[in-house]
């Protein structure tokens, strides 16, 4: 039954339209600039993930430390790049 | 007429019209001379359609050396402007044009293709690889690179040099204050060759993760591998950066977008972050392949293994995290608060670190070595010395507060060439004496290259020491001349005689190079130097296919275990057909409509532009669409070049 059945992926899209809805609420409903943005970033980045380890299959093979590894690498340059960015260009001018 | 205006140099002298001339002979002479001597079709089969990692690794080492040669010109004529007060030789729009070219030409066209080209040469041999894993990927790198350096290099006599700086930074780089197309130039060359690097740095990870050879794990890489694996991480995470901004500069300066402009929002102090966060990777890209370099030699000709391999590799990865954290250290001085400038302060001093523990482990190897002074070793000895001492005034630099002193000085300057002269071109220089009979199956002159690092290294000092003297006295940077009264005078002179010996230096290389190819012996047999690492394994010159056999390896050292303790390195001596990948010139001909595309868009042509960016998408198809299973070399043919070459010895 297991073979037949994809439970992972048919979870990981019902999620995936779950937080498309989410995200999509931000422009129909009434609500300020910072819980909007907020809620975007949030379910972007979860959005981000499940499409990674559910429909990419990261993790799913044996080079699955390297994946990570990259991921996590490249995870960690981008957010030094952002916030030494915001520090050096708006918080500390 | 009209039409025509856009391509005159704005600001044109002699010099220029007469470089026009020569160009322009140089290219009838090459066209008539491959004419002449019926080498086109040799030219084009064996060379611009090949996807030979070492053929398309020596092609990078003569563009290198080409451009080394421009921009040395470049920094000579600064040199000469400088060596007196008041000198007229140059006027200051020349001066900003020379020092932006001279700044782009030896980073981005002459040190990028020269680690390109050992990456290319040796890596696939120190792993035992047959080639890198995208071949096809490769030859589009290298001639993506080759033609956004010409692109650039015609901008001084087609529509006028960029004059921004090579940090290129807004606004004056903007259309307000810097109005010839000098700057698109800079833009669109940059961003086309940038593209080949990101693709490097893609094709050699992939390479140095998958096609080790049998019992080569990670930790048994070769020093040089392991560098180069770490430098193109480093290029996959940094270049994107660059490519963004370029992207973002080539609209405000096209498009009227608005991103480094000081009105409408725009943030014209972005760019410079945006420039430092690839740029600071950038300076440690450079770097590693050039430590790697020195690990080998140094070994070598130690006779001892590498000490401390493990730290090293730690150091290296260190390195590869740290390089991303210490970029605001090159505008410590535009505005942002203690806060900042203390944070990035204590990073950029604690990269020192991993970079000291390296030096350390160099010194050890040598400890209670046998060290012989071959060319290689020599110019790695002097490194070290010269190379601490650039590394100290960094550290120097790194404190923000000291910085307000040095910033913008010559001071500055000194460091930089500092580190890049004896770190990354001492680098370049050993590996080309060490790897040329790899590459061309006989050895440089011994006595020529060490006269000739002696004479860098001299040169190098008068040039560059009194740069700190001066800087520190307040002689600002990019600054086309000084009045008699500060005093500058002398020390700039002595600069000039460094800068003088230095060129005779380089020119020795050159003649070095015609002397060997006369007069040097091709008897050398597989193993020259005596070394220890794999590539040194098969024949000198390199066979197409490079080991007939796949080698086994079962330590960093597979060649010194071979030699000195018993090890096997090819178990099995019975050929297979090898599977080669096929030539191609789609790699040359999209190259090149690219080059037409960055032309365009530089002057807005706008029809050819969309022709060549249709062209450079047909290209692309084509390759999707194409069936290309390359070919076998059978076993009678590796017979016969195996049977040639050890005929040789």
């Amino acid at each position: 039954m297991k073979e037949l059945f994809p439970a992972k992926q048919v979870l990981g899209f019902a999620f995936s339209l779950v937080l498309t809805v989410i995200a999509l609420a931000v422009y129909f409903l009434d609500m300020s600039f910072q819980t909007g943005m907020t809620i975007l970033l949030v379910t972007a980045f979860v959005q981000a993930g499940v499409q990674l380890t559910v429909f990419m299959h990261a993790g799913e093979t044996d080079d699955k430390g390297a994946i990570y590894l990259n991921v996590y690498y490249g995870l960690i340059i981008a957010l030094v790049t952002i916030f030494g960015t915001l520090l050096a260009m708006v918080w500390d001018m | 007429m009209e039409f025509l205006e856009r391509f005159a140099v704005p600001h044109p002298s002699i010099a220029i019209y007469a470089s026009m001339v020569a160009i322009g002979l140089t290219m009838i002479a090459i066209v008539a001379g491959l004419t002449y001597f019926k080498k086109w079709g040799y030219l084009w089969r064996e060379w611009l359609t090949t996807v030979d990692h070492k053929r398309i690794g020596i092609m990078y080492l003569i563009s290198a050396l080409l451009m080394l040669f421009r921009g040395g010109v470049d920094a000579i004529m600064m040199r000469a402007q400088l060596s007196a007060p008041e000198n007229t030789l140059l006027d200051a729009q020349h001066y900003n044009e020379i020092f932006t070219t001279h700044g782009v030409v030896m980073i981005i066209f002459m040190a990028m293709p020269f680690i390109f080209a050992l990456m290319n040469f040796v890596v696939p041999l120190q792993i035992g690889a047959r080639d890198v894993a995208f071949p096809r990927l490769n030859a589009l790198s290298f001639w993506l690179f080759f033609m956004g350096a010409m692109l650039f290099n015609i901008s001084f006599v087609i529509g006028g040099s960029p004059d921004a700086g090579w940090t290129s930074y807004f606004p004056l780089a903007g259309n307000e204050f810097s109005t010839s197309v000098g700057t698109n130039y800079y833009m669109l060359a940059i961003q086309i060759s940038g593209i080949g690097s990101l693709m490097t740095g893609i094709n050699m990870i992939t390479t140095i993760l998958k096609m080790r050879a049998p019992g080569m794990t990670l930790m048994k890489m070769p020093m040089f591998t392991w560098s180069s694996f770490i430098a193109n991480v480093i290029i996959v995470f940094a270049f994107p950066v660059l490519t963004v901004a370029l992207a973002m500069g080539t609209m405000d300066r096209l498009f009227g977008t608005q991103f480094f402009t000081m009105e409408n929002g725009g943030m014209d102090m972005l760019w410079a972050n945006l420039f430092w966060v690839w740029g600071h990777p950038e300076v440690y890209i450079l770097i590693l392949p050039a430590f790697g370099i020195y690990s080998e030699v140094i070994s070598t000709f130690s006779r001892k293994n590498l000490y401390g391999y493990k730290s090293m590799v730690a150091s290296m990865v260190v390195i590869s995290l740290m390089s991303f954290l210490v970029w605001a250290h090159h505008f410590f001085t535009m505005g942002q608060g203690a806060l900042t400038n203390s944070i990035f302060s204590i990073t950029t001093m604690a990269i020192a670190v991993p970079t000291g523990v390296k030096i350390f482990n160099w010194l050890l190897t040598m400890w209670k070595g046998k060290i012989e002074i071959t060319t290689p070793m020599l110019y790695s000895l002097l490194f070290i010395p010269l190379f601490t001492l650039g590394g100290v005034t960094g550290v120097m630099l790194a404190m923000s507060a000291a910085d307000y002193q040095y910033h913008n000085t010559m001071f500055l300057v000194a460091h930089f060439h500092n580190v890049i002269i004896p770190g990354v071109v001492f680098a370049m220089l050993a590996g080309l004496t060490y790897y040329w009979p790899k590459m061309f199956g006989f050895m440089l002159n011994e006595r020529i290259g060490k006269w000739t690092a002696w004479l860098l290294s001299i040169g190098f000092l008068l040039a560059f020491m009194p740069m700190y003297i001066t800087g520190l006295d307040g002689q600002a940077r990019r600054m086309y001349t000084y009045s008699e009264a500060t005093g500058f005078g002398p020390l700039n002179m002595i600069s000039f005689v460094g800068a003088i010996i230095m060129a005779v230096g380089f020119a020795l290389i050159v003649y070095n190079v015609y002397y060997s190819t006369r007069y040097a012996s091709r008897d050398i047999g597989e193993d020259p130097w005596d070394a220890r690492t794999l590539e040194w394994a098969t024949h000198n010159p390199v066979p197409e296919y490079n080991f007939a056999v796949v080698p086994e390896v079962r330590s960093s050292e597979a060649l010194w275990d071979a030699k000195k303790h018993g090890h096997v390195l090819f178990k099995d001596r019975n050929y297979k057909k090898i599977h080669m990948p096929n030539n191609s010139g789609v790699p040359f001909i999209m190259s090149l409509i690219f080059f037409v595309w960055g032309f365009s868009f530089i002057f807005s042509l706008w029809i050819p532009a969309i022709l060549a960016t249709i062209g450079i998408l047909v290209c692309m198809a084509h390759r999707s669409f194409e069936q290309d299973h390359g070919h076998y070399i059978s076993v009678e043919e590796i017979e016969e070049t195996e049977t040639k070459m050890r005929g040789a010895k």
